[in-house]
């Protein structure tokens, strides 16, 4: 396997013109994903993490303006057409979404659903791609799979039925899955069981995964690497456990303190950022996360911060230079 | 212990399904607990575990089929008409989405005010915008608000117009279904600081229903956990934390993910197989021997009684047994 990455963002914009203004979904965000690995991307509502997959499906919403670069593999995907977008679409890069329910066609069977995506990408017969249903089915560990293919998705629980978005999404062995909040309408206990059939996948597929999350607890139990994003911008990239052991952005560092803890000394207060999210269609001119930053200072209200490095594999948007003080509580 | 401002008995809510069969489900069976006065009780439970039926069938908005409700001197289950309007006065409720909770068509200003002119009509206007005014500060809202409608604001901003909504008429009791639940993370702490706050200084009693474990610890001095509509542990907060007796409880703290990746991938595996089961079949016995992990043939013929472990009162046969007491 070539340690090229398999895909390139570069200075990726979206906007999108409305009567309150332009609104800037995603302001110039870079990123690599390399063969098998896991990135995590965590931000806030708002934040453009979502934007950001639907951009690389070519699926942003009508309207959308987009500049900069998606390389797949030599490909552009900006601009490209519907044509090229739909031969990566599904068969290279796969999706998952947050709402199960809602990927789902209500009124087919899971059987159909899955073999129409076997028969139009493999064009098998019929029963060959039941046979590969059940596979799929098997790979995402449900119980019963033959029994499964007659069921429609309200006869599913919630656990079962994202398993079979993710057998969807596993259909033509994508070299990337996307997967967009893929626990948070889960419950815990299902969530974790969600999480350890990722982190099998990637180990047995080599697929990448790109998973988008609000929450960092999710980005500890699965990501390689991760993107922490603020109101459209990367402000934060690294290591997972850099990430977790030495946060270098007072917004990461913010998040961090805010998740409280199940054990240790109870504390008087929790943690929090103080403030609320910024506006996506009035943005200030300089850092968004100034009018909430304990360490902001003139400089940050002038322009944007840009991301730069600061240690191997460790990248931030942030002109403080000083120790990161504990948040206000 | 304290007094109890709410004293709950075998409370349990069946709702009769539409369609000729007649089917019944039953959301809640015979649940009691009680909250003493200026404490909070949180309640835990994954969906479909039944918590925010017990809120909704304390405040009589879902009808009960049993059980009694003790509050103020009177059974809340069996109020009727007039006493139930005058006591929904002591008795208020924050939902968890906020902006869906608020009246889209109303200013701040009239949503706060509402309450006020339902139980103390005859409160003279000026006493009346001043208490709203003290109410919004006391919540983190700016007087430049009062004008303002719902979607203005965001949610961590919308919750705190629905919490001096709840709190304007200084209730005894306060119910929270999932109130930080559809919030940012950053917003989440505020949030629960807040309220934790005015439950401090209002001395209210709180019923706090969240399936966030960090929030139901940081917030509430005893918890109870339900599962498929029954309880299953009720203990003290740091008795049910650090050495939590049911297997249900001890699967449901051992979901959660770990803010550090390398204490998360230590665990390989998920803590329990399955799903909650549809309450319209639940299981016999136990309701949580389908997926437990220490699951005996009795399990299946009794259905396991609350009974004293430790600090805690646990519903599991086999609770306490052995050397390491689990």
């Amino acid at each position: 396997m070539s340690n090229a990455p398999l895909l390139q963002v570069y200075d990726l914009s979206v906007s999108y013109p409305s009567r309150a203004g332009t609104i800037c979904a995603l302001d110039a965000v870079s990123l690599e994903l390399s063969p098998g690995e896991f990135l995590g991307i965590v931000g806030e509502s708002g934040s453009g993490k979502t934007q950001l997959l639907l951009a690389m499906l070519g699926l942003s919403a009508q309207g959308a303006q987009l500049s900069g670069s998606i390389n797949y593999r030599g490909q552009e995907l900006v601009g490209a057409t519907e044509r090229s977008l739909a031969a990566v679409r599904g068969r290279r890069i796969g999706m998952i979404f947050q709402d199960p329910m809602t990927a789902l066609n209500p009124y087919l069977t899971v059987g159909t659903q899955l073999t129409e995506g076997v028969r139009v990408h493999y064009g098998l017969g019929r029963k060959a791609a039941r046979r590969r249903a059940i596979e799929l089915l098997e790979a995402v560990q449900i119980p019963e799979p033959e029994r499964r293919l007659g069921q429609h998705p309200h006869e599913l629980s919630g656990g079962m039925r994202q398993r079979v978005v993710i057998a969807m999404a596993l259909i033509c062995e994508p070299e990337i899955l996307l997967a967009d909040e893929p626990t948070t309408a889960l419950d815990v206990t299902v969530q974790a069981q969600i999480l350890a059939l990722l982190r099998e996948l990637r180990a047995r597929t080599r697929a990448a995964i790109m998973l988008v999350t609000h929450d960092l607890g999710v980005i500890a139990e699965v990501a390689d690497r991760v993107l922490v994003m603020y109101a459209g911008r990367v402000v934060e990239q690294a290591g997972v456990e850099q990430l977790f052991a030495s946060a270098r952005h007072p917004y990461t560092l913010g998040l961090r303190r805010s998740i409280a803890d199940l054990d240790g000394p109870l504390p008087e207060r929790l943690p929090s950022i103080g403030g609320n999210p910024p506006n996506p269609a009035a943005l200030p001119p300089g850092c968004a996360f100034a009018p909430r930053c304990p360490q902001a200072f003139e400089r940050c209200l002038s322009a944007p911060p840009p991301l730069v490095n600061i240690a191997p594999g460790h990248a931030r948007a942030c002109y403080f230079e000083g120790p990161l003080e504990a948040l206000a509580p | 212990m304290k007094e109890a401002a709410l004293e709950v008995r075998g409370l349990t809510v069946r709702f009769a399904l539409a369609g000729a069969r007649q089917r019944v489900l039953q959301a809640v069976t015979d649940v009691s607990f009680s909250v003493p006065r200026g404490e909070t009780l949180g309640i835990v439970g994954e969906s479909g575990s039944g918590k925010s039926t017990i809120a909704r069938a304390l405040l009589r908005l879902v009808p009960a089929s049993g059980g009694v409700a003790w509050f103020k001197g009177v059974d809340l289950l069996a109020l009727k008409d007039e006493p139930l309007r005058a006591m929904r006065e002591h008795l208020q409720i924050i939902f968890q989405d906020p902006l869906a909770s608020l009246d889209p068509r109303m200013r701040v200003a009239q949503i706060i005010e509402e309450p006020l002119l339902e139980f103390r009509p005859r409160m003279d206007p000026r006493a009346r915008r001043n208490r709203v005014l003290a109410m919004m500060e006391r919540v983190g809202l700016l007087p430049a608000h009062l004008n303002r409608y719902p979607h203005e604001f965001s949610g961590g901003q919308a919750q705190r117009i629905g919490i001096a909504r709840a709190l304007v008429l200084e209730p005894e009791l306060l119910v929270c279904d999932e109130p930080i639940s559809a919030l940012d993370v950053s917003i989440k702490s505020q949030i629960a600081n807040l309220l934790k706050d005015l439950q401090l200084q209002l001395q209210l009693s709180v019923i706090f229903i969240a399936h966030d474990l960090a929030a139901v610890r940081f917030s509430c001095e005893r918890v109870l956990v339900l599962y498929l509509g029954r309880v299953m542990e009720i203990a003290p907060r740091d008795a049910l934390f650090s050495a939590p007796r049911h297997p249900y409880t001890q699967a449901l703290l051992q979901s959660v993910p770990i803010a550090d990746p390398k204490r998360a991938r230590a665990r390989l595996e998920a803590p329990i197989v399955g799903e909650i089961p549809s309450p319209l079949s639940p299981p016999s016995g136990c309701v949580f021997r389908t997926r437990c992990p220490i699951v005996q043939a009795r399990c299946a013929e009794q259905v396991p009684q609350l009974r004293a472990v430790g600090a805690s009162e646990v519903a599991c046969h086999r609770a306490g047994e052995g050397p390491s007491e689990r």
